[in-house]
């Protein structure tokens, strides 16, 4: 049965996409969600990520930097520090100011990346990107779909580890204050909080994961160029984390998998409609319904499909509940 | 030397132009408009398509004198400027003052991001990707500065157009701002926005006011990048974090401060191309947006944080 096995195939592979989106996801959903923090630039930190892994695992490039040849798991190690350490320093810049210099210092580090990855030809080979980067379990598994499923297995165990870590980071005393400062820094501050610190700490973390989303990116498909991180992979982060509903964790992974089947199936039906001369033109439309999506839910729904959970803490549930059964 | 002055100082221009939009929206509205780079693109596109439609109705005009272009594109600037500025108030009449309402400054910039990707890809959809040009005819440059003087300069008229008609729009911009009721408004509303409602100012009024002139500066500028460049789709999206940094660096809602942050980022650019090469010369911008972050968030005539 050739058709169910391609069928299988392709819904892994759409599977592990939408995994991977939802891991950086979550990243976002910690700094804007629960902190409130404006991140324009998330393609750039996926970027940093991917890069640095592709750098640290691949055979050796001849005519360029990196191809260190290390183990993949360091690889992705090194890119959840990269991206920290970049997210460390626009927070220093930014995270002491008016929520929208961080956005514009995001967009910067978007835009400047974009040109790094265009022309440092010797770190990041160019236009062309890197290629080789090794796939994990390659070598013991040959099977194209059972080697999809694997893959799909470590990304869906990542995303879980990180789901239940967020969870306990965002319910612990730690979490309630991000939502403090999100909701009043004035206040938060007044009771020793600082505000600044707090905000970094998040960020950080958050680039954190976005650096790993893009690891995960490079090893799965197994070569990475500039153009896989132009603005409208932020665009469409954001569109999931809004659809899904910000400062929900499940809704960030819920919304993560929607947009990305909304985001399939209409290029699909494009690429079907449109004759081929056209494609190219039409592309452009799937942005503009992506985006008419986004301000819809903004306008008429900003809450998202699950929005953010009113009881904070557990112990307030558990009080909750009980006086409802008395 | 001179003439990577010079070319500072053109693009400079532009950028100076832009950043007064993004500037007196910030401060009249409150928030980071990302959609600002593509009221450019869209000046730009828009006074293409009226230059075509001139052409085609009355016919090619010989060139004004020295310059590359004729009479129709004075007339297509006019025409994309007020095009351009319905374009402002449509989606701040669909998107913007929806969320105004019940919304909070940051869904504002998210909306502003969304509506950048629309405009842009909406502009793509309908002009296509490849490059255009308001004319072919090729210029002669004047030199102005003769080689052994500091590298000499060369400078074509288009050029000298270009800055002319910056410093008009700047004085415009200032009479406009210092002597008319509306203008005093605006600057009343930047400054305290709950007390400016109290003494009976129309807020909906400025706000009108803010996005025509911001629109207006936009066409403008749209259209002198691609008398001096070409006209892409990307046009806006390539000059937003210039637009920004030179807003930042001049200090949010000074108007001043923007002209004088275009022309230094603008300058910066310039300058830095034997320095890193032109491949780079974008990522200049950021350089200074983040050493005036580090150093002084409130920009050079800022006063608020």
């Amino acid at each position: 049965m050739p058709d169910l096995i391609g069928l299988l195939s392709y819904g892994t592979f759409f599977l592990v996409f939408a995994t991977i989106f939802a891991l950086v996801v979550l990243g976002l959903n910690l700094q804007w969600g629960f902190t409130g923090l404006f991140n324009v630039g998330v393609a750039g930190f996926v970027a940093i990520g991917a890069y640095t892994s592709a750098l640290i695992t691949a055979p050796d490039y001849p005519d360029q930097l990196g191809g260190l040849g290390l183990p993949i798991p360091l690889g992705w190690l090194g890119a959840m520090a990269t991206s920290g350490i970049a997210a460390f320093i626009i927070g220093v810049a930014a995270l002491r100011l008016r929520h929208d210099y961080l956005a514009i210092a995001t967009f910067g580090v978007a835009v400047t990346l974009q040109l790094v990855a265009l022309n440092a030809k010797g770190l990041t080979g160019g236009p062309f990107g890197l290629q080789f980067i090794p796939k994990p379990f390659a070598e013991v598994i040959d099977d194209n779909l059972a080697w999809n499923v694997t893959y799909l297995a470590v990304a869906a165990a990542l995303l879980g580890l990180s789901y239940v870590a967020l969870e306990r980071l965002v319910r612990s005393p730690w979490g309630r204050v991000l939502r403090a400062i999100r909701e009043d820094e004035t206040a938060a501050e007044s009771l020793g909080k600082r505000a600044f610190r707090f905000r970094l700490q998040a960020f950080v973390i958050g680039c954190m994961l976005m650096g790993l989303g893009g690891a995960l990116y490079a090893h799965f498909v197994g070569y990475i160029a500039p153009e896989d991180f132009l603005p409208i992979l932020t665009f469409q982060l954001w569109t999931m984390l809004i659809v899904g509903g910000s400062g929900n964790n499940r809704g960030a992974i819920l919304g993560a998998f929607v947009v990305w089947a909304l985001w399939t199936l209409s290029g699909n039906a494009l690429r079907e409609i449109v004759p081929s001369e056209y494609q190219a033109r039409a592309a452009t439309l799937q942005v503009v319904l992506i985006g008419l999506l986004l301000m819809l839910i903004l306008l008429l729904r900003p809450r998202g499909l699950l929005g953010e959970e009113t009881v904070v803490s557990r112990h307030m549930r558990d009080e909750a509940a009980d006086t409802a059964e008395e | 030397m001179l003439q990577l002055v010079a070319d500072g100082f053109i693009i400079g221009s532009v950028i100076a132009l832009g950043a007064i939009g993004v500037t007196l929206v910030y401060s009249i509205l409150r928030f980071a408009n990302f959609a600002h780079g593509e009221l450019l693109t869209w000046g730009a596109y828009l006074a293409w398509t009226a230059l075509i439609g001139i052409v085609a109705v009355w016919g090619p005009a010989e060139p004004l004198g020295p310059f590359s272009f004729g009479w129709p594109l004075l007339v297509a600037l006019a025409v994309s400027a007020v095009a351009t500025a319905a374009l402002a108030l449509l989606v701040d009449r669909l998107l913007f003052r929806q969320l105004r309402r019940h919304g909070n400054a940051i869904t504002l910039i998210m909306a502003s991001f969304g509506a950048a990707l629309v405009l842009r890809n909406l502009l793509q959809f309908i002009y296509g990707a490849v490059p255009e040009y308001y004319s072919r005819e090729i210029q002669v440059a004047i030199r102005l500065v003769p080689r052994d003087v500091l590298g000499g300069l060369r400078i074509t008229p288009d050029q000298l157009f270009v800055l002319g008609l910056t410093a008009v729009s700047v004085v415009g911009l200032h009479i406009f701002l210092t002597r008319t009721t509306v203008g005093k408004a605006m600057r009343a509303t930047s400054v305290n926005p709950q007390l400016a409602r109290v003494t009976g100012i129309d807020v909906d009024r400025v706000i009108r006011a803010t996005w025509i002139i911001g629109a207006v500066l936009a066409a403008v500028a749209g259209v002198f990048s691609g008398l001096t460049v070409q006209l892409r789709p990307q046009l806006g999206l390539d000059l937003l974090l210039p637009l920004f940094a030179a807003a930042i660096l001049g200090g949010i809602g000074s108007v001043y401060g923007a002209v004088v942050g275009g022309l230094i980022v603008g300058l910066a650019e310039s300058l830095s191309v034997p320095l890193v090469g032109a491949e780079y010369r974008a990522a200049t911008a950021f350089v200074v947006l983040i050493a005036i972050l580090l150093i002084r968030p409130t920009g050079l005539f800022g006063e608020r944080t």
